[in-house]
């Protein structure tokens, strides 16, 4: 029977918390509410209160507290209830966690738990897809799962990891997208892309929810007689260089996708690493296709204009085909 | 107060004054110690250009680490502040490491990746602060909460300013440790400035400590320029935690006998404040007692310092002749397996 992304990274914390009595979760409304979306829903009935800890609103103690209990020997998974408010604890993820082992070699095995995106008319404040932010701090390691076999694959990495993890689960593949899950205990490394889709024609880079806008566009493109390949990073730091040049450079055009705003996303990264290392297998530039710079909007008609989608995507890729 | 004869004394009495004793003199050894290493750091390898980035010292504040630190159990986890420096002392740091952390050399504690006050060492149960005041709060709750979950009686200490009060981190982290009941003990440097910022303009209440009953925790204030009066609230205070009982804060006022850092001069401050508070110096303070209680004589005293002098000489010289870290080490521990 398949799994929800939802269930998925549920049976994957579930199944670390079996196996490791150090493993424990803090976040706000995690307890007998079991999450703003249900993640963790069962979970004080099975491991009682100490492991489960409901706290009060204060991001910056829910992060800092994992780091002081990571220092104690245990590791902690702290959720963030909307990547939005992940801002309020911003100083002890990007100035605590990520510096303490390079400082000091004292490791930070904490993972932060962030339900991000779009695409639910969430507005403003509880739809953002803010990993660029995170990305450009080193010493942290970015992960966004596309599918429910990754979603449970990564977290199951992240608890074990010695570094602090910042995972970002789409709000919108929770209950949407579904896998069968592999039998017993298996995890999918951190710092390794999947191709997601194999393609001889154009390579589009991607990763969380948009890697389905890009499978509905590949099959459009099929059709076209375009073949589309497509490369699911699901981890952002350490970035997977090889896997992304090695498809370049057998299709030689690309186009890089995110939900992110496009100016500081980290697309750019990707196109500037391609063009840095790839330019005598390109046969086109390489085009980014991301949200436009403005705050996420609330209504339906604004902010499907704001979100990137198949039919954006297939322009471009139209584009890049005739090139 | 006159010396007690100790014949006068039962022999559970006679136990007792001579724990004093041994906390009084240990007590003065690691203020002097703090006093002369951050002495030759600020006002000599500093003007010397051998110590480049910041310089934050405790001067006068030295009975505040000293007289806690000493309360401290070694299985106690510490989240000292950039005043705190006897706190690495009492914890087997060396004055080796000290000088060679500030010079940036490989022999400090982070092999120079960063400065002054920012180092620690998990194995001796010492954190790293952070430059962001008061971080080091909702850390040391976590710490906190864990040695609960484990089921240790230890405690989770940190120390921070009165200007780390105004940050939300601090109120975060307090509140979050006291829902929790965590066994956490936190003191207050209150040494009336943050940088050029004057109590008056960091908060409306009279003491810190008026905060903590906004939190459900007991407090005291005490002077943070008597060693043995910190070290008692914090035998207390740690007693408390232990017990179960949750946070406890103590309150030390005490005053900032010098600027923010090395190049601030503190021209902002009366005159007169330095004036008053010298007289209450911590260190002169305990030798007075040391010495009205029989405790010590002055000849025993002086080998203190001499011996600190000493130690002091040679491990300027052994900082001195460790190498910097090579270049080639900068891409290394970003992450780790």
């Amino acid at each position: 029977m398949p799994s929800t992304y939802v269930e998925a990274i549920r049976q994957g914390i579930r199944e670390e918390m079996e196996r490791d009595p150090n493993v424990f979760l803090i976040g706000e409304d995690i307890g007998i509410y079991g999450g703003a979306f249900k993640v963790t829903a069962g979970m004080l009935d099975q491991f009682g209160d100490e492991r489960v800890v409901d706290t009060p609103i204060s991001e910056s103690a829910i992060v800092g507290a994992a780091i002081g209990a990571g220092f104690m020997g245990l590791r902690p998974v702290a959720e963030i209830q909307f990547a939005d408010f992940i801002s309020c604890g911003f100083d002890q993820i990007v100035n605590y966690a990520a510096k303490c082992r390079y400082r000091w070699n004292a490791p930070a095995p904490i993972v932060v738990r962030a339900p991000c995106g779009g695409g639910v008319h969430g507005g403003p404040f509880h739809s953002q897809q803010n990993e660029a932010w995170f990305a450009h701090t080193p010493g942290l390691k970015v992960v966004l799962p596309a599918t429910a076999r990754d979603a449970k694959g990564l977290i199951k990495a992240a608890i074990r990891d010695n570094d602090p993890v910042i995972f970002f689960e789409h709000k919108a593949l929770y209950r949407r997208v579904k896998d069968e899950l592999p039998e017993g205990d298996y995890t999918v490394p951190i710092g390794k892309a999947n191709v997601f889709r194999q393609g001889k024609d154009i390579s589009v880079i991607t990763y969380s929810a948009m890697v389905h806008v890009a499978a509905e566009a590949a099959a459009r493109m099929e059709k076209e007689g375009v073949s589309v390949e497509i490369i699911d990073l699901r981890t952002l730091t350490p970035l997977d260089e090889e896997t992304i040049l090695a498809s370049v450079r057998k299709t030689s055009k690309a186009v890089v996708l995110h939900e992110a705003n496009l100016t500081g996303g980290f697309g750019g990264e990707i196109a500037a690493r391609i063009t840095e290392k790839a330019f005598e297998d390109l046969d086109g530039p390489v085009l980014r296709l991301a949200a436009p710079d403005t705050p996420v909007p609330y209504c339906p008609p604004l902010e499907e204009a704001y979100l990137p989608n198949a039919d954006k995507l297939v322009e471009k890729l139209r584009w890049l085909a005739r090139y | 107060m006159p010396a007690v004869k100790l014949q006068e004394l039962n022999p559970e009495q006679v136990a007792e004054s001579q724990k004093r004793a041994d906390l009084a003199r240990q007590s003065l050894y690691y203020m002097a110690l703090m006093r002369e290493v951050e002495e030759r750091i600020e006002r000599r390898l500093y003007r010397q250009g051998k110590v480049l980035g910041g310089v934050y010292v405790g001067r006068g504040q030295e009975a505040i680490p000293v007289g806690s630190g000493l309360a401290a159990r070694p299985a106690d986890m510490l989240f000292p502040s950039h005043r705190d420096l006897a706190l690495y002392f009492i914890r087997g740091v060396t004055p080796r490491q000290v000088f060679a952390q500030y010079m940036g050399r490989a022999g400090g504690l982070t092999r120079g990746r960063d400065g002054n006050m920012h180092m620690g060492d998990l194995d001796r149960k010492l954190v790293a602060i952070i430059s962001a005041m008061a971080a080091s709060i909702p850390v040391a709750a976590g710490a906190a909460m864990a040695i609960k979950y484990q089921k240790k009686d230890d405690v989770a200490w940190v120390w921070f300013g009165d200007g780390a009060t105004s940050r939300g981190d601090w109120h975060e982290g307090i509140n979050l440790a006291t829902v929790q009941k965590a066994p956490l003990v936190l003191i207050c440097n209150n040494n009336q400035y943050a940088y050029s910022t004057p109590l008056s303009k960091q908060m409306a209440c009279r003491n810190v400590a008026d905060r903590a009953p906004g939190y459900g925790m007991p407090s005291a204030i005490v002077d943070g320029n008597d060693v043995l009066a910190v070290h008692d609230a914090a035998v207390k205070a740690s007693a408390h935690a232990r017990a179960g009982l949750g946070p406890y804060l103590i309150e030390c006022k005490t005053f900032r006998m010098t600027g923010h850092s090395a190049h601030d001069p503190a021209d902002y401050v009366p005159k007169h404040l330095f004036e008053e508070w010298g007289e209450l110096c911590p260190i002169r303070r305990i030798e007075r007692r040391i010495l009205d209680q029989g405790w010590g004589t002055r000849a025993e005293i002086e080998e203190i310092h001499a011996r600190i002098r000493r130690e002091t000489d040679e491990a300027i010289e052994w900082a001195g002749n460790s190498p910097y870290p090579d270049a080639s080490e900068l891409l290394d521990n970003v992450y780790g397996s």
